[in-house]
């Protein structure tokens, strides 16, 4: 096996230059402090404690009923914690009202004034603070220009399309310069490609303003993609805060290893460790005993875990591969979806096991079909070990 | 070929069915509506007669062309020119559209708050909430009304109550005055308020309001310019539907406003029954008419408008 200089390496392919989570001096501009938010008879946040810094694009995620959208809600002030403290730039945001939060909101409907032209509804939070016409008028040309809508400047929402309301709701939400900006499922109403372009046009307004923006979604691709780090939300707790990178190549435990992205979990006991780090786990239904590579100290050999593996970091082959980490089975299905074909192989106990393989060349030489014995193969650090 | 036949006669069968749908509500408003507002121009513009029928001239078709033409010739505005120059009429117009006016607006800022606390409430109560309102249809108006008679005059049971909690020392004089005539419109009319008001309001998305807050507005603020404009269609509706009725009420004044309040509607009546000027009495229903049609038009625009926005 090649020996790798681990010095250099980096855990994900994502932007390097942005992490003041791991400067200790840093202060947070955003702590959530054990807050916690009992309805009647749910508790929608349990204890959330969670710092996020200034410039920083955070994104909440999980499925629908996490508590995301009440953290968020509390934090934009229309909900007050049922326990704990909510602190912005050192102070207690307790008892103080929506209206005179240094937070704004973009709404998942937008909430644009129906009765008001795309000026005005952009205008409305600057009017509230009392400022000279000719400021907001000059405000009001700037962000629609940010965000490309100065030609509608005189429409009203319903003569707009979904992307165009998209773009109002969010000059209108930047026009106070808000030290964070909340966006609650912002791309949830627009269609996929759409979806695309925009994710990518809110990361350089992001970065071209500074401004924090804390973002909500259920959407796991739309939060890799946008967010500096993410928090995983289940039932009202963090199950992990962390860059896309490691949410994805080392999640803490099966929700988040299942919630983003798809993967192989395999269940095993570990067996040992080798002298070069590589621990040893006997897996029902391996053609041998897995070896993996996992940072983990703490397992004891005997412990029952799980191996997971993303699809896309196994090879399917007709000949055994080389390493030990190999499946035997059978070619169940074949999806071809053009960058990817995806193969699911029945293994001979029954459990299927997803590999994708990137199309990189037009032509396959003698590709595999379906109902043909096959092996899965995996490098020892393409795994990861979920102990929870 | 009899297919055939039978297919090519589908869609005209269809055509008539069509117009006969249609044509039915046009046939309804030309026999109920137009039909008795002509009848009632022409005996505006006729003389009354001690007859039977009370008004002259009346179209005789033995005598021909020459009979029609001498009809016509007989029809006069003298009626409107009498109202016109009768100060009791205009008075009576004025106080009558002053009083509707002032109703309204009170009808405004008790239904509004009424209405805004339904459609805030949770699902389960709004649908009791709105019965609650539509409840006393259940009652006959007329009833409703005397019913006040008894609540308002000197030895009732508002005076009363007022007496013996020692708020006032003499019964206070309600009943037979403008007040009293207020307060029964405003009691009677607070459903055609209550419900459209209520209607804009309940489809309000509360978003908007939380938005507003976000953007740095006050509560109070927000209701001012969220709130409000996007219910003005609803104000509009509900402010109309009272307006146009109450301008030519007779029963409330009749039992609630006595001899001293003037209305339109009372005049009307006296003209017809007491004085039997048939003639007269309806001129008097067509310029109550006319003044109404602008306040119906604008009615019927914000209608419209209501219909688009909730497209």
């Amino acid at each position: 096996m090649p020996v790798v200089d681990k010095s250099s390496r980096a855990i994900g392919a994502v932007r390097q230059s942005f992490a003041p989570w791991n400067d200790p001096s840093a202060r947070p501009l955003i702590r959530f402090e054990g807050v916690t938010k009992r309805f009647s008879d749910a508790v929608a946040v349990d204890s959330v404690t969670l710092d996020v810094y200034e410039n920083e694009f955070f994104c909440l995620l999980g499925p629908s009923g996490c508590g995301k959208s009440t953290l968020m809600r509390m934090l934009a002030g229309f909900e007050e914690p049922s326990g704990g403290r909510i602190l912005l730039g050192g102070e207690d945001l307790a008892g103080v009202p929506p209206y005179e939060r240094p937070v704004n909101m973009m709404f998942q409907s937008y909430a644009l004034f129906p009765h008001m032209s795309v000026e005005k509804n952009v205008a409305f939070g600057l009017k509230q603070e009392g400022l000279p016409k000719d400021v907001i008028a000059a405000r009001v040309a700037e962000m629609l220009k940010l965000v490309q809508m100065e030609r509608f400047a005189a429409r009203k929402p319903h003569q707009l399309s979904g992307g165009q309301r998209q773009r109002v709701a969010l000059a209108r939400a930047l026009a106070k310069k808000p030290k964070v900006l909340l966006l609650d499922e912002p791309l949830g109403a627009l269609d996929k490609k759409l979806r695309e372009e925009t994710q990518f046009e809110l990361m350089d307004i992001q970065i071209e303003l500074g401004t924090t923006f804390i973002m909500v979604t259920h959407d796991q691709e739309e939060a890799m993609t946008m967010a500096d780090r993410i928090a995983v939300m289940d039932a009202g707790r963090l199950v992990q805060v962390a860059t896309p990178g490691e949410i994805y190549e080392q999640p803490r435990n099966r929700f988040v290893a299942d919630f983003v992205g798809d993967v192989n979990i395999v269940d095993g006991t570990v067996t040992g460790r080798e002298p070069s780090g590589l621990w040893r786990i006997a897996a029902p239904g391996a053609a041998g005993p897995l070896a993996v590579d996992d940072p983990d100290e703490s397992l004891d050999p005997g412990q029952a875990v799980a191996v997971a593996v993303r699809p896309e970091k196994m090879t399917v082959s007709r000949e055994r591969p080389e390493g030990e980490n190999a499946f035997e089975g059978e070619v169940w299905d074949i999806g071809y979806l053009g960058d990817w074909t995806v193969y699911r192989i029945r293994l001979d106990d029954g459990r299927i096991l997803r590999v994708t393989r990137a199309n990189t060349t037009r032509f396959v030489e003698r590709p595999i079909d379906l109902e043909e014995r096959v092996f899965i193969g995996f490098l020892p650090d393409a795994a990861v070990i979920l102990s929870s | 070929m009899a297919r055939h036949t039978l297919r090519r006669d589908e869609p005209r069968r269809r055509g008539l069915g069509r117009k006969l749908v249609i044509g039915a509500p046009y046939l309804w408003l030309g026999a109920f509506f137009a039909l008795p507002v002509l009848i009632v121009l022409k005996i505006a513009l006729s003389y009354p007669e001690l007859a039977q029928p009370p008004y002259g001239p009346t179209l005789d078709l033995a005598g021909g062309w020459a009979g029609f033409v001498a009809f016509l010739g007989e029809l006069s505005f003298d009626n409107f020119a009498f109202i016109a120059s009768d100060d009791l009429y205009v008075a009576a117009l004025g106080s009558s559209l002053r009083i509707a006016a002032s109703s309204t607006l009170m009808l405004l800022l008790v239904g509004y708050p009424i209405a805004y606390a339904m459609a805030k409430a949770p699902d389960g109560l709004r649908g009791i909430l709105v019965a609650a309102v539509i409840l006393p249809f259940w009652t006959s108006f007329l009833i409703r009304v005397y019913a006040w008679i008894g609540i308002l005059r000197p030895e009732g049971l508002l005076n009363g109550f007022l007496v013996s909690i020692g708020v006032i020392d003499a019964p206070l004089t309600i009943l037979n005055t403008e007040i009293a005539v207020h307060i029964g419109i405003v009691y009677t009319y607070l459903p055609f308020m209550v419900l459209p008001l209520y209607a804009t309001l309940e489809r309000m998305d509360d978003t908007l309001i939380e938005a507003a807050q976000d953007l740095g507005s006050t509560p109070l603020k927000a209701f001012w310019t969220i709130t409000v404009p996007l219910s003005w269609p609803g104000i509009v509706a509900g402010s109309l539907l009272c307006f146009i009725p109450a301008v030519g009420e007779f029963v409330i004044p009749d039992l609630l406003g006595g001899s001293d309040t003037l209305m339109i509607g009372r005049i009307l009546w006296s003209e017809f029954f007491s004085n039997r000027d048939w003639p007269l009495a309806s001129a008097v229903a067509i310029v109550m008419l006319v003044v109404l049609v602008v306040p119906i038009v604008l009615f019927r625009e914000a209608e419209a408008r209501r219909m688009e926005e909730s497209r």
